[in-house]
């Protein structure tokens, strides 16, 4: 294949993965900046997301594009109650402390995992995507819903962005996260907004996974891989920076597919690994991140 | 002994330091003291206990599930007909997540905790290569089911046997001609990169050479890859057959953008069911695979031909002509190795039964038992077909299916003779010390 269509090809790559990854990264973005609560479980939810996709689209049945709408509109809702449960039952309990949060979420993975392998199964399950298209280029076809995912993640971050700005949930986010004994005493019931703050973080990560199951299907093994990439997205675009986020995302995830495609997929984690490496070390806030106060 | 009555009447004597360890270290006699009573009258009545290494959690969960009902129904038979040596057999299951790590735990556990006679059933690679050490080490038989060629390519150890199960090696080797032949002369490789992929690696080339054919292309795969398309412009424009034995749960996903990929132009596919064991081949997504060829060691649907043997094995282990469960239709068995979990039982039983096994202290001779066996009869012990054994490399060979996908159902086409996969040992363990 020639230069240009493989070049082509590892970036559309590139995009759709970053697309994933920006809103699953954000989610954890979110958790970690307004509540400093580092989320290990978050893959977790994310999986959960995609098998209850599966379950979802497996029992409405018909036209897979109503069963995925319905999956897109509730499977994040019951992952985002989860959270708010496993928030209000575990986290509020440990008081937040930083350490004995993480100590709570890698139980919370190792939960959450071992009860989808118990009801749900050791299998991978497909889900069909809302359409079938092949786009055909000169060179080589690509699937249309790929295409879609990138759409429908921008459009995702733009809402999430003009959340974050123009609204009062967003000011009182952001304010929690400035201060958090400042907002309290101006009456901002920072309790409600950490377990908000939590459920909103697992929703996004749901959203993501509904959206890529249908061309990765969903297997209670798969919410290793996003948690470790949103962590370096994370740490390299700056913890709790929207912008940060996004375009740490859009670096790996681009980066990861031109190197994979070009060079190989290894070499492409070895450069994201060393790149964090060297943010850590120079900018240890991030790109776009504040220093800590 | 003595001391327990001390030990808990410590109001009339006063507690020293001394008295309360004395005290302890007797309690604690007592408790282990039953077991090794029990021990001692195990050779005449006690099961024979096999430890099995099963895949319950991890990447192999579906195979470890179907492995697992596999063996039930061979044991179930087996104590049916009066057991080994006039003993029951009882299987001991540990989980061993499919990691290499954990594996060689389990293979401790079963030695110190469980104490079985044996360990049996591992089907991963790296599990089997992880674990092989400590078998070893601590003289317990692994009779593993996992078709990779690291048993019969002498890097293990003489306590691992794989009879029930042809290796990587001799399926690729006896399946090559028949890909030149009918597939396409140009072919590229597209495997998982780790041990089990890399037999393929390593074989099929000269196999598909002496055939008259090449490999252009080899593109390896990490195993936690999600995404394939980057990979598909590796593929040379000349290739008349992609060769594809992936593993892991992203084989459906390969397969769809495979065929977004290529559309309705692409090249031949020949694959290994590896990819598809557990799955079923209707799967949405799944389409571009129509027409095309696959290897299976036993095949998933029922066949016209099928033996007695073949009929019965199916119906003990619950699978219905589609290989699915006969109890949940969707449940898809891994027909095309599990059968190797039934003729490995079978022949610890013969091996057992020839070495007169009584219990732990009998386990070299077990060994050796087993490295003299050399052919295994056709029949409900061996319901796959014939097969021979080398004691040598302690590994089995038999004859491999070659079955195309047609009318949502796979059905034989050819069928290897033993003798297509066989090649130049490269080992003895039966020179390694006991």
């Amino acid at each position: 294949m020639a230069f240009g269509p493989h070049l082509l090809l590892a970036v559309l790559e590139g995009l759709v993965t970053s697309a994933v990854l920006a809103l699953t990264a954000l989610g954890l973005s979110l958790v970690f900046g307004v509540m400093r609560v580092v989320n290990v479980a978050h893959g977790e939810l994310f999986m959960l997301g995609a098998v209850l996709a599966w379950a979802i689209t497996t029992s409405i049945g018909g036209n897979p594009a109503i069963g995925f709408i319905a999956a897109l509109l509730l499977a994040p809702l019951i992952v985002g109650a989860v959270a708010l449960a496993a928030e209000r039952l575990v986290l509020r309990k440990v008081n937040y402390d930083p350490e004995a949060t993480i100590v709570a979420t890698i139980g919370l993975l190792y939960i959450i995992q071992q009860l989808a392998l118990t009801f749900y199964g050791a299998d991978a399950r497909p889900v069909l995507p809302p359409f079938n298209v092949r786009i055909s280029l000169p060179w080589f076809g690509y699937s249309g819903y790929k295409l879609s995912i990138i759409a429908a993640s921008a459009l995702l971050l733009v809402i999430s962005w003009l959340v974050m700005t123009r609204t009062k949930a967003g000011l009182i986010m952001r304010a929690t996260q400035y201060d958090r004994e400042t907002a309290q005493a101006f009456g901002i019931p920072v309790d409600r907004v950490y377990a908000g703050v939590f459920a909103l973080g697992a929703m996004l990560a749901a959203i993501a996974a509904v959206l890529i199951v249908p061309i990765s299907q969903a297997h209670y093994l798969m919410g290793q891989d996003p948690l470790l990439l949103s962590f370096i997205v994370v740490i390299i675009g700056g913890l709790g920076s929207l912008r940060g986020t996004v375009v740490a995302a859009v670096l790996i995830g681009v980066s990861d597919g031109v190197i994979s495609v070009f060079f190989s997929p290894t070499l492409a984690k070895m450069i994201a690994t060393l790149l964090v490496a060297m943010v850590l070390v120079f900018r240890p806030q991030g790109l776009f991140g504040r220093t800590a106060r | 002994m003595t001391d327990r009555q001390g030990f808990f009447d410590l109001s009339k004597k006063g507690i020293t330091r001394r008295t309360a360890l004395k005290g302890l270290v007797a309690t604690g006699s007592g408790l282990v003291a039953p077991g090794f009573v029990r021990y001692s009258q195990a050779q005449s009545s006690a099961p024979i206990k096999i430890g099995f290494q099963c895949h319950r959690t991890g990447i192999g969960a579906a195979y470890g599930r179907w492995y697992e009902k596999t063996t039930n129904a061979a044991i179930k038979l087996i104590n049916d007909a009066g057991g080994i040596n006039g003993r029951q057999v009882e299987i001991v299951i540990e989980d061993d997540g499919t990691d290499a790590g954990r594996g060689a735990e389990v293979v401790g556990k079963f030695a110190n905790q469980h104490k079985t006679d044996i360990v049996y059933g591992t089907l991963f690679s790296n599990v089997v290569i992880g674990s092989a050490p400590t078998a070893g080490e601590l003289k317990i038989p692994y009779y593993v089911v996992s078709e990779g060629y690291h048993v019969a390519s002498g890097k293990l150890n003489r306590y691992c046997l794989q009879p029930g199960i042809t290796d990587v090696r001799a399926q690729v080797t006896s399946v090559a001609p028949w890909i030149a032949a009918n597939a396409g002369k140009k072919v590229t490789m597209v495997f998982p990169d780790y041990a089990f992929g890399y037999d393929h690696r390593d074989y099929l080339p000269p196999a598909l050479k002496n055939a008259g054919a090449e490999v252009v292309a080899q593109i390896a795969i990490p195993p936690t890859e999600s995404s394939f398309t980057k990979y598909f412009p590796q593929i040379p424009a000349e290739t008349d057959v992609i060769y594809h034995v992936m593993v892991g749960p992203a084989v459906l996903t390969f397969v769809k953008e495979l065929g977004e990929f290529y559309g309705s132009n692409g090249p031949k596919l020949f694959g290994f069911i590896d990819s598809l064991e557990a799955v079923d081949v209707n799967s949405p997504g799944l389409e571009y695979l129509n027409g095309s060829h696959f290897w299976e060691g036993a095949p998933r649907y029922a066949q016209a031909d099928d033996s007695d043997a073949m009929k019965a094995y199916r119906a003990a282990v619950g699978i219905d002509d589609n290989g699915a469960s006969t109890s949940d239709a969707n449940d898809v068995s891994t027909a095309a190795h599990m059968f190797g979990c039934w003729e490995t039982l079978y022949v610890i039983k013969k091996a057992m039964e020839d070495s007169g096994y009584k219990g732990p202290e009998d386990r070299a001779k077990l060994i050796e038992a087993t490295e003299a066996l050399t052919e295994f009869a056709e029949g409900p012990e061996h319901p796959q077909g014939k097969k021979v054994f080398n004691g040598k490399i302690h590994q089995v060979f038999g004859s491999q299916n070659i079955s195309k996908l047609e009318g949502g159902k796979l059905t034989v086409v050819h069928k290897t003779s033993i003798e297509d996969g066989q090649y130049e040992p490269e080992a003895d363990y039966t020179t390694q010390a006991l």
